[in-house]
């Protein structure tokens, strides 16, 4: 038999627990592997101050656009483009209108190697490289923009045979942080020092550049204007339509605190 | 229907798989017979090894293989001072990295089959003076057929399914590294779910005809053992 003493803790374990699901609930969210590092953090914030639970699966866009479709359970989706989100509101997986942005990509030319990027990436169009990096520009927003950025520069077509193509861009940063591409198209959350201070323009001097210091190698911080804006988007699923912890999250993306981490790892804030 | 890019991913992959069980082949069948003939303490050790491949998740074997492969790798390092440059993104490196992953494929039926075999038709072999080479081809290969026949089915199907570690080391370049499972991951990752099916399609016929030919063939060549 359970003696009194025995029994309490239990009880009181039970209770607490009880208690806990009557209002802290968990949002399960789909997660571009882009922005990782970032969302680690805001969701430990988020649990912090909310005491809902985040759960985070990381992966491409696409493959959680297909997920989605499936059915996944997936309760809020932070897609690195606009297109898909958009996709989903339309084919009635997402709640309409509740897309929103909660970044500004950043892409970086990059190289293991210090100083073999300069500052304004002349290096495209003169140096000797065997390899260059970059994301699939057939389903990847990063490969996308890459390309633009090279049209802008008119090296595209010189460039193009010299192309190694990641899956997405974590494995584009794997080709070229193990030496195999000479250098590549990265995304500036992937090589940024976060310990480096902001990496945004001062306030009182706005029209500067976001100036994050890249932590090891070398790289051009690419300037927006070669590229087409390049929002990352996020939209609340029809399955988290109910989920109070998903509007939650999904407010406090767009809080203070977020966009702190979200500027630090080198994302541009949305407008 | 099928573009002329997916074709081309398809005769990609068919001469990756082919060149890639060859040297499977040649690299296995020595290892293989090892493995079963002898008493050394290595036996455990390289066993293990071979199987390693399985173990792994075939992108973490290809994210080491592209740090090993790199410039700063043990690999890269060597075929540097061998003139060859580094092997990643390159066809020689997409075979070589295939060779690895698929080899257990090979080495494990080859071992089975030789094993199979038992002592007395090598020492029937060895009373009427054959020589070690000689019991090998004449009396080791005809009876371990089926198992030649599995292991090259094996390590050529698993080839042509492979994807992470091509993923990894290949690079997705179209004509010299893009094999048909990347291709229609591409397909996939970009919502041609169309293409996607059709070049899919395609492949599952094609390993269903594969897999026919083999088990119709086994049938018809049944393990021939002297004991039984």
């Amino acid at each position: 038999m359970l003696t009194n003493s025995s029994f309490r803790p239990i009880l009181a374990l039970a209770l607490l627990l009880l208690s806990q699901a009557s209002w802290a609930v968990t949002v399960l969210v789909a997660v571009a592997s882009d922005f990782t590092k970032p969302m680690t953090e805001i969701a430990a914030a988020f649990e912090k101050a909310t005491g809902h639970t985040a759960k985070l699966s990381f992966g491409s866009s696409g493959k959680a656009f297909a997920q989605i479709q499936s059915g996944a359970p997936f309760d809020l989706y932070l897609s690195a483009s606009e297109k898909y989100p958009l996709e989903l509101e339309k084919s009635g997986f997402a709640v309409s209108g509740s897309h929103f942005v909660y970044a500004i990509g950043k892409l970086v030319l990059w190289s293991a190697t210090p100083g073999y990027v300069d500052g304004q990436g002349e290096i495209l169009k003169t140096g000797d490289f065997k390899h260059i990096a970059l994301a699939d520009p057939s389903h990847a927003p990063y490969g996308v923009v890459a390309v633009e950025v090279m049209n802008s520069l008119g090296v595209l077509d010189k460039l193009r045979p010299l192309f190694v193509m990641g899956e997405n861009i974590s494995q584009t940063f794997q080709f070229v942080s193990t030496g195999n591409a000479e250098l590549g198209f990265v995304g500036l959350a992937q090589v940024i020092d976060v310990n480096s201070g902001k990496a945004s323009a001062p306030a009182h001097a706005p029209y500067l550049r976001p100036v994050g210091k890249i932590g090891s190698g070398s790289g051009w911080i690419i300037p927006d204007n070669l590229h087409s804006p390049f929002r990352q988007m996020a939209v609340l699923l029809k399955t988290g339509a109910e989920n109070p912890a998903a509007h939650a999250l999904a407010d406090f993306l767009k809080s203070p605190p977020a966009l702190a981490i979200i500027e630090k790892y080198g994302f541009g804030l949305p407008k | 229907m099928l573009s002329p890019a997916d074709l081309d991913t398809l005769l990609l992959t068919f001469k990756v798989a082919s060149i890639a069980t060859l040297l499977m082949l040649v690299l296995g069948t020595p290892l293989a017979w090892w493995l079963t003939r002898t008493h050394s303490a290595w036996k455990g050790i390289i066993n293990a090894v071979v199987a390693l491949p399985l173990v792994l998740p075939p992108t973490v074997l290809g994210f080491y293989l592209l740090v090993l492969m790199g410039p700063a790798g043990a690999i890269g390092k060597f075929t540097t001072w061998l003139g060859v440059g580094t092997l990643p993104f390159t066809f020689p490196g997409l075979v070589i990295a295939s060779v690895l992953y698929s080899l257990p494929f090979v080495v494990q039926p080859l071992q089975a089959s030789f094993s199979a075999i038992g002592e007395q038709p090598l020492e029937a072999a060895a009373t009427l003076r054959a020589s070690p080479l000689d019991t090998f081809f004449s009396v080791v290969v005809p009876l371990a057929k089926p198992g030649f026949l599995t292991a090259s089915i094996l390590g050529f199907a698993h080839t042509v399914g492979e994807f992470g570690v091509v993923l990894m080391v290949g690079g997705n370049i179209p004509d010299k590294t893009r094999v048909v499972s990347v291709q229609i991951y591409n397909h996939v990752e970009a919502l041609e779910y169309n293409e996607a099916h059709w070049l899919a399609g395609v492949l599952l016929l094609f390993s269903f005809s594969v897999l026919l030919v083999l088990y119709t063939a086994l049938k018809s060549h049944p393990v021939a053992h002297p004991l039984k």
